[in-house]
């Protein structure tokens, strides 16, 4: 079994960005959020609310948590990112370029013909994308085998996957949950972004997931909820799954669709809508 | 008869290759002693992996970890490898060209008396469309040791398919499998029987009742589906002038699909078709089946008679 340091003691992340503060973290997200807003403005197409739920978490993964080197992208020992919610690529991908695996300016090909930025993503053409998604429910299997073969070599590297809450009518989304749980992946921290909505409408009333904290600790998994935009409540929960044994940790994070852009929040129609080039505008100026 | 199941050959070719590869992992989905992975399971316990009951869990596992570097062999009957999880092989396996090695027992309607839902006879239209994908199925035992080397050590998706009874050997010991090129089993000028797994014993059978006859009938062992050896088929199509495919698999989509496509393409000839057709087939014993279904030799002599006539008379 690997032996799980401290994150004191783990190595210095090749690009160190784990003294920014809550306020400055904060300063990175709303570079982020307008990132996606004006990717998905220019492409014409995309998914806003998705991405601007989960702005919150990918900043705090990437600019805080995780252990990667932007400029060795296959480096074995990195944490690694799974983005299991496909269709919240944009986000993803702002947080990349910012990370400086690829120039900012490629943010505004995403889904133009000849893009290594793929409408959803693809594993053989970004650096940094660690798994091809956008069919939902599976990401957490590939997770799995992730943390599995983390186990297998005896790295301390960790495992975090996106999903979605809407994701999680997927069966196998459960099939995988049994199995981390199963394996004892203590390495291995889930993240739903929780914004209560799906495509067509409230997931409540699509298909209602509740009660679902209940839900992952009936099926083996140390379960932690936040506010999903709170960055204190995000960096403690992350810190928390690292002192986890023989246990995969989930962390519940309770968010807002399309969060930080008035018109987008709670408005399921930005699901997978591309803002109006006015939209955008009004949409910037919001975020500042 | 001299044989042994191909899943049996897998089996224990994977401890073999356990033994002096320790990158290679196997997950299972609760069939361990069915697949013949046990042996391996029981051999190295910490690089084997049963996922239970989660076929479409086990090809996303199975990913992450090929993802990881590791060499992934999954194995479950062919049914559950390719209906039940087909868009995670889509995903993980096809799109994202991960080297794992999906190796399917029990395929086709000689699985006998547990009847349809368990007799696999769409997988191969299902993986041969898939870009990218490798798809092989052996003829014996022998073949079998030899394909499954073969995909641990060349990289990408695979998928092979293997049986559940004991199929005769085909093959002498000193045979050596070569990906991709089909294997002339005997030579012949009047027709050439195209076949894979245990159709292509029927098909050796077959040409020694069809040369008592005076039809000099060439045998071609197509073990590889995909990448197709299409030089083959248009050698078979310009030399013999007619073609009979015959697969353990419904009409549509397998190895007959495929070589019509290139004869149709390069060297249009007169083809016979022995398949499963448009149908199921039932419980029953693997050699009723094949008997009732029409994949037996001599189904296949029927099939070169016909075409051989069809060629004189044009």
């Amino acid at each position: 079994m690997p032996n799980h340091a401290e994150p004191s003691s783990r190595l210095t992340p090749p690009i160190n960005k784990s003294n920014l503060s809550v306020t400055e973290l904060k300063e990175v997200a709303r570079n982020l959020r307008r990132h996606v807003v004006k990717m998905i403005a220019a492409a014409g197409s995309g998914h806003p609310g998705g991405s601007l739920s989960a702005a919150d978490i990918i900043t705090a993964l990437y600019f805080r948590v995780l252990r990667y080197d932007p400029h060795n992208a296959q480096w074995p020992d990195r944490d690694r990112f799974i983005l299991s919610k496909g269709h919240a690529a944009p986000i993803l991908y702002a947080a990349l370029a910012e990370s400086g695996y690829f120039p900012v300016e490629e943010l505004l090909t995403l889904r133009k013909l000849d893009s290594r930025l793929q409408g959803h993503t693809d594993r053989n053409l970004t650096p940094g994308v660690e798994m091809s998604a956008g069919a939902l429910g599976q990401g957490l299997s590939f997770s799995v085998g992730v943390a599995l073969a983390a186990k297998l070599d005896r790295r301390d590297y960790r495992v975090y996957v996106l999903l979605s809450d809407g994701e999680c009518d997927e069966g196998q989304t459960w099939e995988a949950a049994l199995s981390a749980a199963h394996f004892k992946l203590d390495n291995l921290v889930a993240i739903v972004d929780c914004n209560r909505l799906q495509l067509s409408g409230w997931t409540r009333d699509i298909m209602n997931l509740e009660p679902f904290a209940q839900k992952w600790q009936a099926f083996g998994w140390h379960t932690i909820e936040i506010d999903g935009h709170d960055f204190d409540g995000i960096l403690a929960a992350l810190q928390e799954c690292q002192n986890m044994k023989a246990k995969p940790t989930v962390v519940i994070a309770h968010t807002t669709k399309g969060k930080g852009v008035s018109f987008m929040e709670n408005n399921v129609s930005f699901h997978g809508k591309a803002p109006t080039p006015e939209e955008a505008e009004k949409a910037l100026k919001e975020l500042g | 008869m001299a044989g042994i199941s191909t899943r049996e050959s897998y089996g224990k070719t994977l401890v073999e290759l356990g033994k002096d590869n320790p990158n290679i992992i196997v997950l299972d989905a609760d069939l361990s002693p069915s697949t013949m992975t046990h042996f391996f399971a029981k051999e190295f316990p910490d690089r084997f992996f049963d996922c239970g009951l989660e076929e479409q869990n086990m090809i996303g596992i199975a990913a992450g970890l090929a993802a990881s570097g590791k060499t992934v062999f999954a194995s479950t009957f062919a049914v559950f490898a390719s209906c039940r999880c087909f868009d995670q092989v889509r995903m993980c396996l096809s799109q994202m060209g991960l080297n794992v090695k999906v190796v399917a027992t029990h395929g086709g309607i000689s699985v006998g008396e547990d009847g349809t839902s368990h007799q696999a006879i769409e997988d191969l239209a299902l993986y041969c469309a898939l870009p990218g994908l490798t798809v092989i199925v052996p003829a014996d035992g022998i073949e079998t040791a030899e394909a499954v080397k073969v995909a641990a050590s060349t990289y990408g998706p695979f998928y092979i398919r293997l049986g559940r009874p004991k199929t005769p050997f085909v093959y002498p010991e000193s045979y050596h499998f070569a990906l991709g090129k089909a294997v002339t089993m005997r030579q012949g000028r009047d027709a050439t029987v195209i076949a894979m797994g245990i159709m292509v014993a029927m098909a050796l059978e077959a040409s020694d009742v069809l040369a008592r006859q005076g039809i000099d009938c060439r045998v071609i062992n197509m073990h590889t589906l995909k990448p197709l050896d299409e030089e083959a088929v248009v050698k078979a199509a310009s030399e013999t002038g007619a073609i009979v495919v015959a697969e353990e698999h419904l009409a549509h989509g397998g190895l007959g699909s495929r070589i019509a496509q290139v004869v149709a393409r390069e060297k249009p000839v007169p083809m016979g078709f022995v398949n499963l057709g448009d149908r199921y087939a039932s419980s029953g014993k693997a050699e009723e089946l094949l008997e009732r279904y029409g994949l037996t030799a001599k189904d296949i002599e029927e099939g070169v008679r016909a075409v051989v006539k069809r060629k004189q008379d044009t």
